[in-house]
Order: C-alpha cells, then structure tokens, then sequence
C-alpha cells in the first residue's frame, strides 16, 4: 500500500498534531514513513503544510512529488485549495469549511464553496461545530482525522490506538474527548461517495 | 542490538553524536538547526552524563567553546543555521589550523528555499575554504550513522569535519535503527602537537603546509567513504552525479530502478576517481545538487569545454531555490525525452482563487505595541529611517506597520543606524530583540557609545528567543545592566512595558528620545505571548 498525504492549515490551528497521531498509528501498522515540515516561520500565523508518506515499500523523497498526493486533509478552506496540483487523479480532499481569515485579500466564501465544488471527491463540512458538538471547538483537528481516517489506508482502531498514545500525558478525559471528537468526524464522513 | 525510533534529521544527526559519545553540543538557534539542540537538551542519556547543552551567545562564541572542549581531547558538536556559519567563520576557518583533538563537528543546516532566512547560501564552499572534509547525508539514517562515523573521521584526520544540513532531512521525520546504548565519551588529553594551536605566522607557515598535504588524505578517505556510491546502469546516454537528498529525488523519480549509471555524493571532497569512472562510462552528465552549483561548477571548470554537464548552469534544473521532486523527474524527462511519460506524473491546474498567506506577529504580541507608538512618534518627522534586525519583530516590515527600512543580518540594526546617523540621518532608529542584541548588538552599541551618535536603539525584550520557538535568552534580566556597563548615559536609558495601556506613555518616551541628540537607549519589556502560555500551562499542570 501507499498513501501520500498533505495536511495543511494555518500556524497555530494543530495540523501537525494530525501527523503525529497517524505517523504513530502507521509505525504500530509496521509501514514504513516519511513526514515533513517547515518550522520557524510558519507559527507566526502563516500557512502551513506537511507532507505525510506511508508505504509498505520504502519512501525515497520527503516531499509529495506533483499529482502523488492521494488525500489533503485540511483544517481550512483556502489552505486545502492551496495544494490541488499536487492531488493525484481520483483523490480526496478533506476539508474543515470554516474560514480562518487573517489577511486582508481573504476570497469570498462563496468562491471557495464554489471551487471546492469543482473537485470531484471532497469530504467537506463545519468542523468546528461538529467538534462543539461533541467535545470542544478545540478538538475540531480531531474531527478532521476522523473525516480523513478512511481514506489513510490505517485501520480505525489503529488510528484512535495513536490518539489514546499521543494524548496519554494530557489524562484520561483529553483522551476520551479528542477519541469522541474523531469518532464524529468519520461518522460524517461514512456516508461520502464520488461526486 | 538495535532500536527503531521515529526521528526528524536533525534529532538523528544529534542522537547520532550522543550515541558516538558526545560531550558537548553548542550552538544558537537558528531554522533548521535548533532542533539539533533541543534534542540533546531532553535526552536522558545527555542529562544523566550532563553533556554540555547550554544555548550560547552566538555562533562564534559556541564555534569557539567546542573548540575548547575539543582541544582538551572530548567530543563536542556545534550547531547553526547556514547564515550562523558567516558568524563563526573566523574561529570555523582557523580550526582547520589548529586542527581537532577530541572529534568536532560542526553542523551547518543550510535553507534552500529561504523558507526562514535572508539568503540561501551553500555551507560547502565554506568546508572547501577552510579546507576540511564535509559530510552531506542523504536521508534520516545517514544522518544518525554520521554522528560516530564524522567523529572517528574527524579524530583520524585530527581535523574538525562539516556535516551539511538542509531543511527539508532537518525538519523530515522517518524511522531510524540506532544503536541500543551510548558509546562512553572521552577522556581529557591535550594535543599531541600544540604548537598549531597558537596561530602565531612561525606556526602558521608550518601547520598551513601540513593541512595542504593532508589534502591526498582526504581526498583518499571519500573514494573510499561507504557513503559515496557509484550504482552501475545499462542506459550510459547520462549519468546521473546526485549528492545529499538529491538522491532521494532521483530514486523517487524512477521508483527506485534508475536505469542510468548514478554517483551518489555525501562526503567531500569530491572523489576524483569516482567521478572520473562516471564520465568514462557516460556521454554526458546531469548534476543534482541541493544548493549552489557547487558540483557543477567544479565539473564544469572556468572553460566548460570537457565532458558535457547538465545542471543549474543551463537550466536544466531551477537556479535558485530547492529540489523538488517535479524539478528532478523534468530535468532528466528534459534529456531523455523517450522516459517522459514514465517520469512526468499528470497533474491539476493551481485553483486561482488561494493567496498568500504570509506570517504575521501573533494576536497579543509586544512587538506590535512597539510598532505602533514608534509609528505613531515618528510622524512628526520628515524623513525618518528605521533599522530592522533578526527575529519575530522582522514581521514588523509588512503591513499593517511597515515600521522598518532594512534587515540584513544579526546586529546590523544598531550598527546600519549608527553609519547613517554619521551621515546626517535624523532621526536614526534602530530597533532589536533582547537575543540578537547579546548575540551581537552589544558591539555596536559601544561604537556609538564612544561617539555619543545621535540615534535611538530600542530594544524590544520579550525575554526569549522567539522566531525558533523560544529558546532561552542570554542576556534576559541582564540588559539594562549591559546598556550601563557599556557606558550608555543613565538619563538616555529608559525602561517601559510594551502594553496597549501605556501606548501614550511610549509615544513620548519614544519622541523625547528621537529629539535628544545624542545616543540614547529604550528598553520596552514584554514576555512573548506564547512562552507565556507555555508557561502558565506548565504551571496549572504541576
């Protein structure tokens, strides 16, 4: 198997937390990874991306080459639109739908909605709100791995293995909401099929 | 028996060093290097055997302290970004003549891209110059195999020895297999032949020709080097001479079955015989490099007459910026057009509608009260010129401040006002943070102290370092003291916090300054929004 996937959000919004959890739920899957960053700046509020790479082969490149990247997965709208020409014929984007405007020159929501729709496999909802809805607005990176977990190529039980790892430190309560806040996200996704 | 643990480049390459028995690791943060630091800072072999990992000033100061360490015969790395390499470039350059004792190797993590920097210079001219080997690896694993491998590499040749960085294996995840236990560290011994420590010209003149022979020895050492392959090929219409990640890029490109022969570059200098072997076997050569053209300029010559090169140079391959995976599979489709379809993937048109996003100062920054009294105090004036510096307050140039007229490099703020203060510049201000003011601020704040020059300097303390994530200051709680001790005038040293509440406060401090003619200094004091949250947090959690 292979899945090379781009996350990406806004500095701040917990995109690499994402990476985290499925880089360890693949090293427990025994496949092999690569994830890359860019630290330094990118905090300060501007976007961010990750290449994520999973494969039973061994990976060469860090970075995604154009047209490999089978799935975005993105806490924000403009920012998942930002990485297309590096989606793979037939891929998923996955995408939170709200807004995170700290520019002047932000497009129209409508724009967005309306190119997101040109694409034909989106997964794309409120994350915030679903998140809010189950847990706290804080946990909507959750409900994005949630939505994306199926399209991984990672076992469910593996990912949410990763999520109780991860967030062990932070108590049993963290770990049961962010747990609550995933479950959610592949339940809106569970139903998605090809435009 | 080995572990598998799941690394960024820079943790292997640090983890590496602990595991060949570190003794000390120096350094000042800089992106993509900090990381390098950190992880020594946090691991538990290194806190129990209490390996050195106190962040230093600068990078000449952490260049010359594992110096030292070196010297007394224990193994010490030194850490910095590319540019942090110009900072320590007299004691780097100078190492090479009193040579190492116990192993030294100091990592220079260059930015391609300039994804956080000013420049996208190349560190290998730099080990060239200097004339000592440089190590490059390609991927996560070389970089941890490195750590032991460039120490024994490094006491064998009694030299220090450059490993190259770049950001993309820096701040790259993958799984390594390391050593299950530490090796132990040296013991303290001197220098067997001390006179080329004391870089007097009787012992330079010797030493220099002694490094210069040392050359064949070298060079012998990197056509012998495990990490320098050539990997046959039937197809010879090119060969392919790829160093570092570069590698990588072409393996990716060719789903691991290159067909053409490849020499796989990391440690230099550049093994002759190897390259040699490659040209006989090839019609042309493409050269891969992440960087400067430093390969291929070398391979090219002055008359580029010989063997044809394709590169950077022709525009094979972008000029400036990093490779990419796309840049590599094009430039060899480009030459061997019969390959395209395998190499050239279809890809999506860009959606039209995405701008840039670029950084900005967080919501809640003191930085921003700064700016916003200075901006608000200099309107009176005509013509005034404000010299930026290094660090989180750099974002002070985009909107909505647009504060500064120039940032060059650590320090140059204080210094750039000076020199346009003597030519008449009024008012003339420098603006600094606390850590690029003790990394070098200090020196040229005693030049204008010693000229009584009529400018202001405004240091902007946030007592961390924040840009690289907030790494411990030097000089925090210590630079009103520093700013006396230099001689600046008590009645010119003023202190305020950078709250919005005092915003008024500033904006007269900061014009009563402006109208002094002479030097004056104004520290505004806030802490960094987001250590302060690190540290609430840890406090609420104990």
């Amino acid at each position: 198997m292979k899945t090379d996937i781009i996350l990406a959000g806004v500095g701040g919004q917990g995109i690499l937390s994402i990476a985290t959890i499925l880089g360890a739920a693949a090293l427990t899957d025994n496949l092999y990874l690569k994830q890359a960053e860019v630290h330094g700046m990118s905090q300060r509020g501007g976007d961010v991306m990750s290449c994520l790479r999973l494969s039973s082969e061994p990976i060469a490149s860090d970075l995604i080459p154009m047209g490999g990247a089978d799935i975005i997965v993105s806490l924000e709208p403009m920012e998942a639109l930002r990485y297309v020409q590096w989606l793979a014929p037939g891929g998923w984007i996955i995408t939170n739908t709200v807004p995170f405007v700290n520019i002047t020159n932000y497009p129209a929501e409508e724009q967005l909605t309306e190119t997101l729709a040109k694409y034909p496999n989106v997964v794309a909802f409120d994350m915030d709100e679903t998140a809010k809805e189950v847990a706290t607005v804080r946990s909507s990176n959750m409900v994005l791995l949630g939505a994306a977990a199926r399209f991984t190529g990672i076992p469910t039980d593996k990912i949410e293995d990763g999520i109780r790892t991860i967030f062990r430190a932070k108590g049993e309560k963290i770990v049961e909401s962010n747990l609550a806040a995933f479950r959610a996200g592949v339940a809106r996704a569970a139903g998605i099929e090809q435009r | 028996m080995k572990q598998k643990k799941l690394l960024l480049g820079d943790e292997a390459l640090a983890l590496g060093a602990i595991d060949a028995g570190l003794s000390g690791a120096y350094a000042y943060p800089g992106t993509p290097s900090t990381e390098i630091l950190e992880f020594v800072q946090q691991n538990p072999v290194a806190c129990e055997r209490k390996i050195h990992s106190h962040w230093s000033s600068n990078e000449k100061t952490a260049m010359e302290e594992a110096l030292g360490m070196s010297f007394c015969g224990k193994r010490a790395i030194v850490s910095m970004k590319h540019v942090g390499l110009n900072v320590a470039a007299d004691p780097f350059v100078n190492s090479a003549m009193t040579g190492a004792n116990g192993g030294l190797l100091v990592i220079s993590a260059d930015d391609p891209s300039m994804h956080s920097s000013q420049n996208e210079q190349d560190s290998r001219f730099y080990a060239s110059f200097a004339i000592i080997p440089a190590l490059e690896p390609s991927d996560q694993q070389e970089a941890y195999d490195m750590g032991a491998y460039g120490f024994a590499l490094s006491e064998k040749l009694g030299l220090p020895v450059m490993v190259r960085m770049v950001t993309r294996l820096a701040h790259s995840r993958a799984v390594v297999e390391v050593e299950e236990n530490a090796a132990a560290e040296n013991q303290l011994s001197y220098p067997q032949k001390a006179r080329q420590w004391v870089l007097m010209p009787g012992n330079s003149r010797v030493r220099y020709r002694e490094l210069l022979a040392q050359k064949d020895d070298m060079e012998r050492l990197s056509e012998e080097s495990p990490f320098n392959r050539l990997i046959p090929g039937t197809d010879t219409r090119i060969g392919i001479l790829a160093s570092g990640i570069a590698y990588n890029y072409v393996n990716e490109a060719f789903a691991g079955r290159c067909p053409f022969p490849v020499l796989k570059i990391s440690q230099y200098p550049l093994p002759k015989k190897l390259v040699a072997q490659l040209a006989d076997t090839c019609d042309a050569i493409l050269v891969i490099e992440e960087g400067q053209p430093v390969i291929e300029e070398c391979m090219r010559g002055l008359l580029d007459r010989g063997l044809k090169i394709y590169g950077k140079l022709d525009g094979h391959l972008p000029r400036t910026g990093e490779l990419t995976p796309d840049s590599v599979a094009a430039a060899v489709a480009g030459l061997i057009p019969d390959m395209h379809h395998k190499l050239i993937r279809q890809s999506g048109a860009p959606a039209d509608i995405v701008v840039p996003r670029p950084p900005a100062l967080c919501q809640g920054c003191g930085h921003r009260d700064v700016y916003a009294a200075l901006n608000e105090a200099l309107e009176s004036f005509e013509s005034p010129k404000v010299f930026g510096d290094i660090g989180c307050y750099t974002l002070g140039w985009l909107a909505p401040y647009n504060a500064i007229d120039t940032c060059v490099d650590m320090g140059a703020s204080i210094t750039m006002a000076k020199g346009a203060a003597d030519a008449g510049q009024h008012p003339a201000v420098a603006i600094i943070g606390d850590s690029t003011f003790t990394h070098s601020g200090m020196t040229g704040l005693l030049d204008a102290v010693n000229e009584n020059t009529p400018m202001t300097l405004i240091i902007s303390d946030n007592l961390t370092t924040g840009m690289t994530g907030g790494q411990d200051s030097q000089g925090t709680g210590k630079l009103e003291d520093i700013c006396l001790g230099l001689g600046v005038s008590p009645d010119h040293l003023k202190t305020i916090d950078s709250l919005p509440k005092n915003h008024e406060e500033m904006k007269r401090m900061f014009e009563d300054e402006f109208n002094y003619r002479g030097l004056s200094v104004i520290v505004s004091r806030r802490e960094c929004i987001q250590t302060a949250r690190r540290h609430a947090k840890k406090a609420a959690t104990k």
